[in-house]
């Protein structure tokens, strides 16, 4: 038999559902897969075999029963371990989190089981999804499996990572400044961040509530449309999930067409900073988006520049009281508690031992933000940036259908190379911030190798609030494009593992 | 400074400083469900019994709004003639404090749902009218207690225990614009616009408004100027004074101690204070060196509330009838003068006598009851008078009793001891403790007939005109039928026997 690792979602799901395979036969492949690779690539937190295995079994069970199979059942997935899971560690990466057991699904969580989807286990995350490399993660860094020297994203390398070590076919990250595009870029997967509201984040442990967005994360188009649907839709749980049908995004998927579509090259993404194979393939996209049919302008955002500095001051001014709660009361992490120290002195003990550098400068850095006499100069002019910022895309969609951009600047960076130096990292994300800001559609798909160091390389298209189908319509278009010149998928010229 | 005695006089500390008050009133929302989570807001449940991961901040959890809570703070504004706010955030108010699990409070800053009104309170006749800054929705606090350690406080404690069950109830903190102008009266003042916002807050059923219970809390900023200043003084906050006696207490005490302090050329430091039901003083909580930076900003995890105008208008279509306009129609009613109703009102008792008048007793029995024997009871206790464990449908069976001639003032005012006393229903306590009016006048007249028969001396004095010993006669009777009879009634029928009358 084919190794069941190299299918895609949708082939998975219809072999399953044809007998042809048994779900608890494809958990277990991709639970030998982990067993064989994750050493190396440290995709996973928590592998949850017993949990997968019976979910599987559950498929199989009620496909004997006659059961109808929803489209993704049997399917393994991996979790970002940013979502609550009944019963199952979650630890945001953070070591403030360790041994916490939820004792209740998130609403992402709740629809994929329901849904038939194996949950294999929760993979890894810079520490609380702040960072671009998943080198923030308090349980050591994830492998990018093109290059095992080298970063995988973030912060939801580990999702990606696990994607493209074909530990799982399926994944879902969060995105609060890139976290799933650029992962998905720099590991040659496909990665959504879809509109603001349009997956419920109850149960996601918040960074930054008002730039939070959970969505899919596959190897093809028509995956991360399969697993886009089964997970969004309105969810009285959470107030800004938005109340309205969900686009039809595996309709849109299954007729890639750009032809007479008007797309708009964002002029402020290029230039200085950006890797040269980076720009070369980029334009090879916008090419082919030419040769599809497409009508291509060069439009300018021109407060995109501000972007970067905008989303620094707000999501860390969310995150210091997102992060607030964690005192060490109530769960997770206690450090010091003698029995002689005030519940103070135990809170400042667990919270400078529970949490990473980067969570405590983001910490300091909103707590500053916010206080009196300079929110008005900090949060409230990034406010007023944000809408800067939406109006941008509002003028740019009133004269294109769907911007584009590379991902990332650069290619996945080595493991250690900026480290040190946060606004390097920092940088990693200039490209796809604004679609948090604004609260607009993205999404990032393979687009080539950088002939300089034969690293993958992210196409980011955008598309206005509400029209995340325009997405996977565009993106369906490029996929199909590229893999009539390139003859495989992009990741068959990964290395194996 | 905590006794009294180091304190100026009242009147010497009005003769030279002015005033100034400001209150914040928090009244929990009698709503089933908390304000961002569907858990029961029941009073008294085993402690952390009424929680989810929303109420108790679990990470991932979010809030959702509850539409009845929204409802009843519209309605609390309007009834305060306040401007209801066509689009308002919520707002994270950030620190920490152990029973705030998510260690930010999710309350109003600046986009208070309702703003800008006012509530008439009468004192002494005069009408003041106390303007309100603002109401705001906000959520309870859970609830700590502190183990060992002398003060029950957090510091020294050898222990805390936490119950989350009251933490995310819905509360609307309702804030006064500064109260100038009061004088020697700040303190009546003060205390008649807690007793007014309370019956408002009743009549408009979004509340049992109960201080006893926390319901309804009162936070009591004060000030002193000099006469003729217009500058304000620092103020104090004295928190959580719970009833209305205590508010007038310690607004009086405040302004006592301040003008101490500023007299003796000292200054007043801007903290919290801790009143003191036992003696009436306030003592120093913690020191406000800046003002708290509470890091506010709007809540990201819930969307703007914005109350359609048809919607505010069908709310204030729902408006009770005003306090005050009841007040003066229940005194018309009742035939009542001005004193006699200020007096019902002091008495907290305005509602109770309403109830057992609408229980078949008539007003004047009603008020009666409720101003004589409940009050002077409730006092003794230390309770408000509708504290006490007694029904208005009780009072008004007693009532009933009275009418009726089956019971005497004297036995009446056993009965209700023995409701009190939780000795059941007033026929149950009549029954129980026998105390029943003799009034079948064939047994009355056996015992009149002997005691006639064993005090000759007596009755000779009696039939020769001289009328003091009849009431050793009658005492004799009232002892024959263990304190049963009517005493006015025996009398008219031992003079009748003598052929005196
Ligand atoms: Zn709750």
């Amino acid at each position: 038999m084919a190794d069941l690792t190299r299918l895609t979602a949708a082939e998975t799901a219809a072999r399953v559902a044809s007998g042809d395979v048994s779900a608890v036969e494809v958990a277990q492949a991709h639970l030998d897969r982990i067993a064989e690779v994750d050493g190396k690539v440290h995709a996973f937190l928590h592998v949850d075999a017993e949990g997968a295995l019976a979910a599987a079994k559950a498929v199989d069970d009620r496909r004997a029963k006659g059961d109808r199979l929803g489209p993704l059942a049997g399917v393994p997935l991996a979790l970002k371990d940013v979502f609550t899971t009944k019963g199952v560690p979650t630890t945001c990466g953070s070591k403030i989190l360790e041994g916490w057991v939820p004792p209740y699904d998130a609403t992402v969580t709740a629809k994929l089981r329901e849904a038939g989807v194996v949950i294999l286990g929760k993979t890894n995350m810079d520490e609380f999804a702040m960072g671009s490399s998943t080198e923030n993660s308090a349980y050591g860094p994830t492998h990018n499996p093109w290059d095992l020297t080298r970063i995988p994203g973030g912060s939801g390398g580990g999702s990606a990572a696990a994607l493209a070590a074909f530990e799982a076919p399926l994944a879902i990250g969060t995105d609060t400044g890139g976290s799933i595009r650029q992962p998905g870029a720099v590991t040659g997967t496909v990665g959504v961040k879809p509109t603001y509201g349009g997956v419920s984040r109850y149960g996601l442990v918040a960074f930054s509530s008002s730039l939070d967005q959970a969505g899919p994360c596959a190897r093809t188009v028509l995956d991360a449309a399969l697993l886009h649907a089964t997970i969004a839709g309105h969810d009285p749980k959470d107030s800004t999930s938005i109340d309205a049908p969900v686009p039809d995004v595996v309709g849109a998927a299954r007729s890639g067409d750009v032809r007479g579509l008007r797309v708009g090259v964002v002029k402020e993404f290029g230039g200085e900073g950006y890797q040269p194979g980076v720009e070369q393939r980029f334009r090879e996209a916008v090419e082919l988006l030419r040769e599809l049919g497409a009508e291509v302008v060069e439009i300018s955002c021109p407060h995109f520049t501000y972007a970067m500095p905008a989303y620094y001051l707000i999501a860390p001014s969310e995150a210091s009281s997102n992060l607030a709660r964690f005192d060490a009361m109530r769960y997770g992490l206690r450090v010091g508690d003698n029995g002689d120290r005030s519940a103070e002195e135990v809170m400042s003990l667990t919270r400078e031992a529970g949490f990473g550098p980067e969570v405590k400068r983001r910490i300091m850095l909103g707590t500053y933000a916010l206080s009196s006499g300079y929110y008005d100069a900090y949060y409230g002019q990034a406010q007023k940036v944000r809408t800067l910022i939406a109006r941008d895309f509002d003028a740019a969609f009133a004269q294109v259908d769907v911007l584009v951009s590379p991902t990332t600047p650069t290619t996945a960076f080595p493991i250690g190379e900026r480290a040190d130096d946060p606004m390097a990292m920092y940088l990693a994300d200039l490209c796809t911030i604004p679609s948090n800001l604004a609260g607009n559609a993205a999404m990032s798909l393979p687009c080539g190798l950088a002939p300089e160091d034969g690293l993958p390389v992210g196409l980011q298209i955008i598309a206005p609030t509400m029209a995340d189908d325009r997405l996977y319509k565009v993106g369906a278009a490029v996929e199909a494009g590229f893999l009539a010149k390139w003859g495989a998928p992009l990741l068959d010229q990964a290395p194996a593992l | 400074m905590s006794s009294t005695t180091d304190l100026m006089s009242y009147e010497d500390a009005l003769a030279s400083f002015d005033p100034v008050m400001g209150l914040e009133v928090h009244v929990e929302l009698g709503t089933n469900t908390k304000m961002f989570c569907g858990c029961s807001t029941e009073f008294g449940g085993e402690p952390n019994s009424q929680v989810c991961p929303t109420c108790l901040g679990l990470p991932g959890a979010l809030p959702v709004v509850n539409r009845t809570a929204v409802e009843s703070a519209i309605r609390i504004g309007l009834a305060l003639n306040c401007d209801i706010a066509e689009w308002c955030r919520f707002a994270r108010k950030n620190y920490f404090y152990p029973d705030m699990p998510k260690n930010f409070q999710t309350s109003q800053y600046d986009e208070p749902i309702a703003f800008g009104g006012y509530l008439d309170v009468e004192v002494q006749g005069k009408t003041y009218r106390v303007g309100i800054e603002r109401a705001h929705m906000e959520e309870d606090t859970g609830k700590s207690t502190h183990v060992g350690g002398a003060t029950g406080r957090i510091h020294g404690a050898d222990y805390s225990l936490l119950d989350y069950n009251r933490c995310g109830i819905p509360l609307i903190e309702i804030v006064t614009k500064p109260i100038e102008g009061a004088g020697e009266l700040a303190p009546e003042i003060a205390k008649a616009y807690v007793a007014e916002l309370r019956d408002l807050i009743k009549a408009l059923g979004v509340s049992e408004a109960r201080m006893e219970l926390g319901q309804m809390r009162c936070d009591a900023n004060l000030s002193l100027r000099p006469h003729g200043r217009e500058k304000f003084g620092t103020r104090s906050e004295t928190k959580n004074v719970n009833s209305l006696r205590s508010v007038e207490r310690a607004i009086r005490f405040e302004i006592q101690r301040h003008a101490t302090v500023l007299s003796e050329g000292g200054t007043i430091v801007q903290e919290t204070r801790h009143f003191h039901e036992d003696d009436g003083t306030t003592t120093s909580g913690r020191v406000k060196e800046e003002a708290e930076d509470y890091r506010y900003f709007p809540e990201p995890d819930l969307v703007p509330v914005a109350p359609s105008r048809e919607w505010v208008e069908e709310l204030r279509a729902t408006l009770p009838e005003k306090p005050s306009a009841r007040r003066k129609r229940l005194q018309a009613e009742w035939g009542v003068s001005d004193f006699d109703m200020q007096s019902v009102v002091n008495a907290g008792a305005v509602d109770a006598i309403v109830d057992t008048v609408a229980a078949g007793a008539d007003s004047d029995a009603a008020r009666k009851w409720w101003l004589g024997e409940l009050a002077r009871n409730a006092n003794e206790r230390g309770v408000e008078v509708t504290a006490l464990p007694i029904t208005p449908a009780q009072v008004a069976r007693v009532a009933a009793l009275v009418k009726a001639g089956e019971l005497n003032d004297k036995l009446a005012r056993q009965v209700i001891e023995g409701v009190l006393a939780g000795e059941g229903d007033p026929d149950a306590v009549v029954e129980k403790r026998g105390l029943k009016v003799v009034s079948d006048e064939g047994a009355l007249g056996t015992a009149i007939d002997e005691a006639i028969a064993a005090q000759a001396g007596a009755v000779a004095k009696i039939q020769a005109g001289n009328l003091g010993p009849v009431g050793a006669l009658i005492g004799a009777v009232m002892k024959a039928t263990r304190g049963q009879a009517d005493a006015a009634r025996v009398r008219e029928l031992i003079l009748e026997k003598l052929g005196v009358s």
